[in-house]
């Protein structure tokens, strides 16, 4: 650079001047409310044309006793002006970002379901977490067809041929008359399927669709579901079920489990007995020393909820299946899928699991 | 099912002292009788004996005449003064004023009087109110009104002590009516299981409540005096040519004479009042007594008009063609099994007196004149009476217990405790010789129980003692038998014992189900859900991840729905398995189709207001194997042979779990966010192939035209099968118009089906690793003109072949119609990405390809590259 250039006068290089410089630089940097201003100030007193360039452009033509302090002076005072161009750069440029983000703010609560999820049948989930419990004590999850024959639904599980279950005003059989088949009515058939099949031992869950010859109510459907178990092996006894009907309850409806059995009678069990499950809602839970609430929508005030019937496996079912009596024996118990969920649940009506409205899944989504 | 008078009960057992119906209810439910109902007390509140102190006729302007009735009820309950805006009539004094419009009394009677508060059967709450110009403060009641019946007498109106209802009743004003006339009984309503056939009788419920409470208890069979008789009464032969399952169906048959009993005479009261209980309707002395011997020990009886009756009486199998008008005034035909009870007025067994244990007839019945009688008692084959039963829709009292088994034991002592209540109470005269044809049954062979069979059954150490003590409770024989048996013979009234599961389960109950402890068993260790149980949950969730929600439906449908799903008239699916007795006649067959169910779901949706539709279901379908298919049922004794085995199953119809959705109208909520795509064709494909990508398998598409769907508009979906075969498993696409139009469904509904099983079945069990290649990809595009007809997946696997293994990709990205490409052409645009395993792709690599891809394309389809 020469002194012909049209730069402008090299400006004094004392304190004064350069501290004037400053502090003019400095104020305008403060003042700077946007970074374009701040551009504006940067250009004005560190630009080409600022008193702080031009003094270090003049440094050289000093006397070299004096280049030293002069450096010194100007040097520092840029140095203090760059930093807060920097500073100042960086804050303003955070609150102009800030401010373009809050621009751009959007209502979260808006509505998002382009699409909305679909959700599984509650009785599918449930049966699924059933089965989950079976596979989780070393079961395993035994299936057949709706469409069964007459023998394995009846006579192999020792039902005598009068017995009332076989009549058509309880059981919806194939047409014609006389042709051995029938919709299964239990799916005790699966548990004879997989004796012949597998052979013992066997821990199997059946969980199924079954049908009866019943008009459909607030209770009753022509169509639902079961979940039978049945154990064979060496030495299983009655306490084994009562372990086993234990645990199931502890699993679905929580809490310590208490069940009670009734002694009843089916034709595939001896000894046969009707399953209770403590109320699982009411005060009734806390124990037999606890009485139950006698308005309880669950229990109904007797403390019990009858959950099905089960009992040890008669050596005729077994017999009939190809497993030695003399060798094995076994228990088995049925539970119907829709009474749980209505007591689990609070479903307060059958239909309503039966006739395919999708409000009723939809409430669930894909848990229960 | 049997109601249980606790007073009656009592007879037999020691009630405990206070028992409820409830504890008893409960205690007999431990031993497995299930509570069915309790009916309380009958009447609640002050019902009071009152004597009529005056009474005053009143006539009416409606033509009645009432009485206004000054009634001393005692000093609990009288009011000191009358009301003097009220006064009664007479004289003034202690009383209350009651309103009556009966006349059958005068004043000094006793009568019954129900106070305010008092609640009567039905409800009914007696309040203080006004009527006929005066306050009735209480009513005078009629046997109707506290659920006693009509009058025993005939007499018409309210009940005075002394007579009819009251008949041989006194007291005070003030008393307990209540207690007076036994209004308190309360009634158990037991569920018998079919095995307890004894328990439909007192005796049997007294039984088991003493094993439930350890209560004491008398058979009261114990204590019926049966006189060494004479063999020799009415003649009576047993003649059953047809036995069922070979069984005779009369095997004794008791017939005692009583002679000379008054036809007047009437059923004690508290007779008729636990006949009523027990829900019986009193009729006559003699038949009340058959019914109330019936209920005490549970042998059914019936009684003969002997003038009526021409010896020998002959038990028989019907035969073709007889009628009988049966008591309850119906005629019937007979069927050959029907066993018959008859006597020889025109011919030997000539003339039909009844359907054996099921009901009589009209010819012998007892009437007002009869003085002489027949008492019959006998025991019948338990199957021929209950398929006669059910035959003729008749399920009598007698044929219930039948049904379930009699102690053949019962049928002497049953008839002589009748005839001796007979007499008691309608004189006449026991004959001295009585028939006992058939005679008391030999004692059935015992049953040997090693001891420590009911602790390896239940799982408690019972003692030797229990074991025992539990047997001979229920009334077995217990006697040592051989190396730590014992031999168990079961009393007559228990035919159900039969094996020693049986006698297990009676020690179990007795000592009670209860005690047995609670022990998990260790299951060898499973395997886990099967592949196809995983799969079947996968595709469930996809599809409802995919927005769609599961739905049920009834496999139930009427052919109709073959025709509104537009199926050609030799469509398999037509082949549906029909039912025998369906639920609805309309709808007597099961789906071959899920879509045959699930669209009416889809309707009834919409209907509820509903505005879209995007629902699935995996569910059964089947297809008969033909009208004439039989499924044997071969001796279930012992396990069948494999060949009779799969003779069973073989005849079953084709089942498979199918999974269905239907889709249509708008696939989300109106959104700010635009404008929201209607459910269509693709998204049908897309959520069948979301499915099968959820289980692991893979979907082949190819145009087809297929019921229910748009001609033009629908697809196969194929799977490459185990044996490497194409195989069609399914459609999808549009629905036709019309069967949109007859759902109600949205334009456009579009819908899939597939069998699950065999989209499962064709995934592979291993999942086996592609290459992931780190060399740089080459992108290019192509655009190729084809006829209209040409499918896109065509031209897509053309490419795929032309280009080789370097085609990592193959995506048609744009298809395109319009002048500028012709009629009746169309152009596919495709980005394929192309990648090499072995190295960077040299320009004249992805040249050869772009050749190579042409060329396919040209060859397979005749497609000419865009330029």
């Amino acid at each position: 650079m020469s002194e012909s250039s049209s730069t402008p006068a090299a400006p004094a290089i004392d304190e004064a001047t350069i501290g004037d410089a400053i502090d003019a630089a400095l104020s305008a940097i403060a003042a700077a409310a946007t970074t374009a201003e701040l551009k504006q100030a940067r250009i004005a007193h560190v630009g080409d044309a600022s008193v702080l360039s031009s003094a270090n452009r003049a440094i050289k033509d000093l006397p070299k006793e004096q280049k030293a302090a002069a450096g010194k002076l100007v040097g520092q005072g840029k140095g203090r002006v760059q930093k807060q161009l920097a500073a100042r750069q960086e804050e303003l440029a955070a609150a102009e970002e800030e401010a373009a983000l809050a621009a751009e703010t959007v209502d979260v609560t808006l509505p998002t379901d382009l699409r909305p999820r679909g959700a599984s049948h509650p009785l599918t989930v449930l049966q699924d977490r059933i089965n989950d419990f079976f596979v989780g004590i070393g079961w395993e999850i035994a299936e057949g067809p709706e469409i069964e024959s007459s023998w394995l639904n009846f006579d192999a599980l020792n039902a005598d041929p009068e017995h009332p279950s076989r009549s058509l005003q309880d059981t919806l059989y194939v047409a014609p008359e006389g042709s051995g088949m029938l919709l299964r009515t239990q799916t005790s058939p699966v548990q004879i399927r997989a004796m012949l099949e597998r052979g013992a031992p066997l821990y199997v869950a059946c969980p199924g669709t079954v049908y009866r010859a019943d008009e459909i109510d607030a209770t009753h459907s022509p169509m639902f579901h079961q979940v039978e178990g049945l154990a064979i092996d060496k030495g299983l006894t009655m306490a084994n079920l009562v372990g086993t009907l234990d645990a199931f309850a502890a699993h679905i409806f929580g809490g310590a489990p208490i069940t009670r059995l009734r002694p009843n009678h089916f034709p595939f069990t001896e000894p046969s007995a009707e399953m209770d499950f403590r109320c699982f809602s009411c005060e009734a839970r806390e124990g037999l020393d606890h009485d139950a609430d006698p308005s309880c929508r669950v229990c109904g005030g007797t403390g019990w909820i009858e959950m099905g019937g089960c009992g040890m496996v008669h050596p005729n079912v077994l017999r009939a299946a190809g497993v030695d009596p003399e060798e094995y024996q076994g228990f088995a118990f049925g539970l119907g899928i829709e009474r749980i969920l209505m007591l689990r649940n609070s479903v307060a009506d059958m239909r309503d699991m039966v006739e395919g409205d999708v409000r009723f899944s939809q409430h669930y989504g894909t848990e229960i | 099912m049997p109601r249980i008078p606790l007073t009656w009960l009592a007879e037999h057992t020691e009630l405990i002292s206070g028992a409820s119906a409830q504890q008893v209810a409960t205690d007999l439910s431990r031993v497995g009788l299930e509570e069915e109902a309790i009916f309380g007390a009958q009447v609640t509140g002050p019902l009071v004996v009152g004597r009529v102190l005056d009474l005053v006729k009143e006539p009416q302007k409606n033509g009645k005449t009432i009485n206004w009735v000054r009634v001393d009820v005692g000093p609990e309950h009288n009011e000191e003064l009358d009301n003097p805006k009220d006064p009664q009539p007479g004289q003034e004094r202690p009383s209350r004023g009651i309103i009556c419009g009966a006349h059958n009394f005068v004043e000094g009677d006793l009568v019954v009087v129900s106070l305010p508060g008092t609640v009567l059967p039905g409800d009914f709450a007696i309040a203080a109110r006004r009527t006929y110009g005066h306050t009735s403060d209480g009513m005078i009641c009629s046997g109707d009104e506290l659920g006693l019946g009509e009058d025993p007498s005939g007499e018409d109106g309210i009940i005075v002590l002394g007579r009819g209802h009251a008949e041989g009743l006194t007291g005070e004003p003030g008393d307990d009516a209540i207690a007076l006339l036994g209004l308190a009984d309360e009634v158990v309503e037991v569920n018998v299981t079919p095995d307890r056939g004894y328990c439909f009788s007192m005796r049997g419920v007294a039984r088991e409540y003493s094993h439930a409470t350890g209560a004491s208890y008398t058979d009261p069979v114990s204590t019926v005096a049966v006189p060494s008789a004479d063999a020799g009464g009415l003649a009576v032969q047993l003649r059953d040519d047809a036995p069922i399952r070979e069984v005779a169906g009369c095997s004794r048959f008791v017939a005692l004479e009583v002679r000379g009993v008054d036809p007047a005479a009437q059923t004690p009261r508290w007779m008729a009042r636990r006949l009523t209980l027990a829900g019986m309707r009193p009729i006559s002395l003699i038949v009340d007594v058959t019914n109330y011997v019936m209920l005490d020990l549970g042998q059914p009886l019936h009684a003969y008009d002997a003038d009526q009756v021409v010896a020998p009486i002959v038990v028989r199998r019907a035969r073709k063609g007889e009628k009988l008008t049966t008591l309850d005034d119906v005629t019937r035909t007979l069927d050959l099994e029907d066993l018959l009870i008859t006597d020889s007025d025109g011919g030997e067994g000539a003339r039909i007196l009844g359907i054996a244990g099921v009901m009589g007839g009209e010819s012998t019945e007892v009437s007002a004149a009869t003085t002489n009688i027949v008492l019959e008692a006998a025991t019948f084959h338990s199957i021929s009476v209950a398929r006669s039963a059910r035959r003729h829709r008749l399920p009598s009292e007698a044929s219930k217990r039948f049904e379930r088994g009699v102690d053949p034991q019962l049928p002497l002592a049953a008839a002589y405790r009748a005839a001796q209540l007979i007499v008691e109470f309608g004189g006449g005269e026991i004959a001295s010789s009585v028939t006992d044809e058939g005679g008391a049954p030999a004692a059935s062979a015992p049953i040997a129980l090693p001891l420590g069979d009911a602790e390896r059954v239940v799982g408690i150490a019972y003692t030797p003692e229990q074991v025992r003590g539990s047997l001979e409770m229920i009334g077995c024989r217990v006697e040592d038998g051989s190396e730590g048996t014992l031999s168990v013979t079961p009393p007559t009234w228990r035919p159900d014992l039969t094996i020693r599961e049986d006698l297990i389960e009676e020690i179990a109950r007795l000592v009670g189900y209860e005690t047995i402890p609670s022990i998990l068993p260790t299951a060898p260790g499973g395997r886990g859900l099967t592949r196809a149980q995983r799969a079947r949950r996968d595709a469930n969730r996809a599809l409802a991840e995919a927005g769609l929600v599961e739905v049920t439906s009834y496999p139930f449908v009427g052919e109709g729905i073959f025709d509104a799903l537009r199926y050609e008239p030799g469509d398999a699916r037509r082949e549906a398995v029909r039912l025998l007795n369906p639920l609805a006649d309309d709808e007597p067959l099961m789906r071959s189709s899920l879509l045959q169910t699930l669209l009416p779901v889809a309707r009834r949706n919409l209907g509820r207001g509903e505005e879209s539709v995007a629902i699935f279901q995996l569910g059964t379908t089947s297809r008969s194997r033909g009208e004439g298919s039989r499924s044997p049922v071969p001796a279930a004794a012992q396990r069948p042979t494999d060949a009779e085995l799969e003779q069973v199953l073989a005849a079953l119809p084709l089942q498979t779990r199918t999974l269905a959705a239907v889709v249509g109208g708008a696939s989300g909520p109106d959104s700010w966010q635009g404008e929201v795509a209607p459910w269509g064709w693709a998204d049908a494909f897309d959520l069948a192939r979301r499915a099968a990508a959820a289980v692991g398998a893979d979907l082949e598409v190819r145009q087809t035209e297929h019921a229910p769907f748009h001609p033009g508009r629908a697809g196969e979906l194929r799977v490459l099968a185990a044996d490497g075969e194409s195989t069609v498993i399914g459609h999808a696409g549009e629905l036709h118009p019309a069967v949109v139009k007859e759902f109600g469904l949205p334009a456009r509904t579009s819908a899939f089906e597939l069998d699950l099983e065999a989209l499962i079945a064709s995934a592979p069990a291993v999942v086996v690793a592609a290459p992931v290649p780190t060399y740089p990809v080459a992108k290019e595009d192509f655009a190729f003109v084809v006829d209209q007809e040409v499918p896109a997946a065509a031209v897509e696997a053309a490419i795929v072949v032309g280009i080789g293994d370097l085609a990592e990709n193959v995506h048609l990205f744009d298809v395109f119609t319009g002048e500028q490409i012709g009629e009746g052409k169309k152009s596919l645009a495709f980005a394929v990405r192309l990648r090499s395993t072995e190295g960077t792709l040299t320009a004249e690599q992805i040249g050869e390809a772009r050749k190579r891809c042409i060329a396919a394309v040209d060859a397979a389809v005749g497609g000419v590259l865009r330029a």
